[in-house]
């Protein structure tokens, strides 16, 4: 990492750290939301962006990390800090299980498999079975952790905090797993996988454990989700969800890692914006967005931001050999970064 | 058996390897042997089974019957991500390189089978992975050194010229430290320098990194070049085998040739 770069990240932090002071609790709230799926958007594009397996059923993921949280503290007085290590793990497994006959999928085929896994999601978890467990229709209601150790917090502002801790943990792990030879064979799966396996990759294993870690990411995220939002109900991770996701992925830039912040403030303020702009087609606003957006950014937000400061770099520097930035070359840039 | 004696032991067997898809049998009983330290050519006309004995080698096509031998365990228990392990490197017909990376990760990549950190020990940075990075970078910096793609280390492999992705691939499949390099018509494309330099670069790959080379090749001046001996292939099956000289002279390579030109 550059020492620009890593400038902008510690300016970034603070920004971050100052925020909760400045605005509502409400608004405290949103964005403790935005780093919720700009965890969840992470584990989405760890699979699609850099490993090329489509996902359309992610909610699922998330769904059963909120639901893991939930249950472990309303039913077994779990603390709710020790709730995501276990969500993590549990999506971990479901994730690397599916992913497995998921293998013999390809592209579109993949999509439609995880759509059913995501239409069938609300269903499972109102199944009348496990009731007892989830709470049924009803779903289940948790209570706000307070802010530990006497900390001049509020409940809202603490747990922006935590969250944006694990969020920081999570990005980590995540930039060092893409930055060397994991990273490097995701995306040769996706851009060639018969070459990557006759390379030594073995395909099946790195394409199952991607699952497996992508679902671990967007399940934390859940887990976090469910915490900070208080309620977890089966009609909350409907197949819309799944669908916001990937968009969120898409805007914010696929294969980048800052692109999932950026996506999750899109999805997370978007549709608030255009519910404010009409009561009565706000899904219509939110598509024109949709649509103005990957016109205008067709590598996603990340892109246009990143060929913007190129563009700012050149002039600065008046351009010495290497910094004409092209957009393919940019892409090489977000792909090994 | 034919060949230059003055080379090592048995690397390579094969031995009456069969492949049929449906109605076609793109190989019918094929065998022989290659040496190590040898630089073995494989030709024949169009659709005469080359590429399908390479896509064997690499376990990408299953083999209907027949046993291969590779440095003295059989090749066909091997699955197909380790075979870049067992020491057989190649390049492809058609390029299939990593198409958004840059030369440096394609080569980097190379280096996979060569190196073992995994999942967890990348995500939380565990000591030992920089330390492998290191090395990594350092190897694929060499060849990339070796095949003058120094000026376009970074660049991303789809926006170079189709003689500069050739090279990458090399490169990429050199990072594996092969002990036996397939190469699937290299010089295909490339204009009569790029030839002849061709032909210099795989016998120093042989000679200086003691890499043995099994060559596909229709550019018969350069087989016949650098070959010590020259297998001969026609609609699944082996017509000829011998010194570049004598396959040459061989009544049913030439009328294997000569009926191709009709
Ligand atoms: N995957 C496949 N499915 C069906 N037929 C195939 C397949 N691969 C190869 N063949 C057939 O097998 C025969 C041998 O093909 P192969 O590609 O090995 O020839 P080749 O000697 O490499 O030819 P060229 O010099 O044109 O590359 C051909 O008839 C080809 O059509
Ligand atoms: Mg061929």
């Amino acid at each position: 990492m550059s020492r620009n770069k890593l400038i902008f990240l510690v300016v970034l932090v603070l920004v971050a750290c100052a925020l909760p002071f400045l605005v509502s609790n409400y608004r405290v709230f949103q964005f403790t939301l935005v780093l919720v799926y700009a965890i969840a958007l992470l584990g989405l594009n760890l699979l699609t962006g850099y490993n090329g397996q489509i996902s359309l059923g992610h909610g699922a993921f998330y769904a059963i990390g909120a639901y893991t949280a939930a249950i472990l503290m309303d039913k077994f007085g779990f603390p709710y800090w020790a709730t995501l290590p276990i969500a993590g793990a549990v999506c971990l497994v479901v994730g690397f299980l599916f992913g497995l006959p998921a293998l013999r999928l390809e592209g579109i085929y993949l999509a439609l498999a995880t759509f059913a896994l995501g239409v069938s999601m609300p269903q499972l978890l109102k199944y009348h079975h496990l009731e007892k467990w989830t709470g049924g229709v009803q779903g289940i209601v948790i209570t706000k952790p307070d802010a530990p150790f006497g900390l001049p917090l509020n409940p809202d502002q603490w747990l922006y905090f935590f969250t944006l801790v694990v969020m920081l943990l999570m990005f980590l792990f995540a930039w060092n797993l893409l930055r060397g030879r994991i990273g490097r064979a995701l995306i040769a799966i996706r851009d060639h996988h018969v070459a990557a396996e006759a390379m030594g990759v073995n395909t099946s294993i790195y394409k199952s454990l991607t699952f497996g870690v992508s679902a671990l990411y967007t399940g934390i995220a859940g887990a976090l989700g469910a915490i900070a939002v208080q309620f977890v109900a089966p009609d909350s991770f409907n197949i819309f969800l799944s669908i916001v996701f990937l968009v969120g992925i898409v805007i914010g830039g696929l294969a980048s890692i800052p692109g999932a912040i950026y996506g999750a403030i899109f999805i997370q303020f978007i549709p608030n914006i255009a519910d404010e702009l009409s009561k009565a087609a706000p899904w219509a606003i939110f598509g024109i967005f949709m649509i103005g957006f990957v016109y205008a950014m067709p590598f996603g937000i990340n892109g246009a931001i990143r060929m913007l400061l190129a563009r700012f770099g050149r002039k600065a520097q008046t351009g010495g050999p290497g910094s004409t930035i092209t957009e393919s070359s940019l892409k090489t840039k977000e792909a090994s970064q | 058996m034919q060949g230059d004696t003055k080379n090592g032991k048995c690397l390579l067997a094969v031995n009456d390897v069969s492949v049929h898809f449906g109605g076609i049998v793109a190989l019918d009983g094929i065998s022989f042997d290659v040496h190590s330290g040898q630089i073995v050519g494989l030709i024949g006309p169009n659709g005469a089974g080359k590429t399908t004995l390479f896509n064997c080698l690499s376990r990408l096509y299953p083999c209907d019957t027949g046993k291969i031998d590779f440095n003295g365990s059989p090749l066909l228990s091997i699955p197909r991500h380790g075979i870049a392990q067992a020491g057989i490197g190649r390049t492809f017909q058609n390029l299939a390189l990593f198409r958004t990376m840059s030369v440096l990760d394609n080569v980097m990549l190379g280096c996979h089978s060569r190196t073992s950190s995994g999942f967890f020990a990348n995500a939380v940075r565990l000591p030992r992975v920089p330390l492998e990075e290191i090395a990594s970078t350092a190897k694929a910096g060499e060849l990339i050194a070796f095949l003058e793609l120094g000026g376009v280390a970074q660049a991303r492999v789809s926006d170079l010229p189709f003689g500069t992705q050739k090279r990458v691939e090399l490169a990429r499949a050199l990072a594996s430290e092969p002990k036996l390099l397939l190469l699937d018509e290299p010089a295909s494309g490339l204009n009569h320098e790029e030839v002849s330099a061709l032909g210099a670069l795989i016998r120093h790959i042989r000679d200086e990194l003691h890499v043995t080379v099994l060559l596909v090749e229709h550019h018969m001046s350069l087989v016949m070049s650098v070959s010590d001996k020259v297998v001969a292939l026609n609609f699944g099956r082996k017509i000829a085998e011998g010194t570049p000289a004598e396959v040459q002279k061989h009544p049913e390579v030439i009328q294997a040739y000569l009926g191709d030109a009709q």
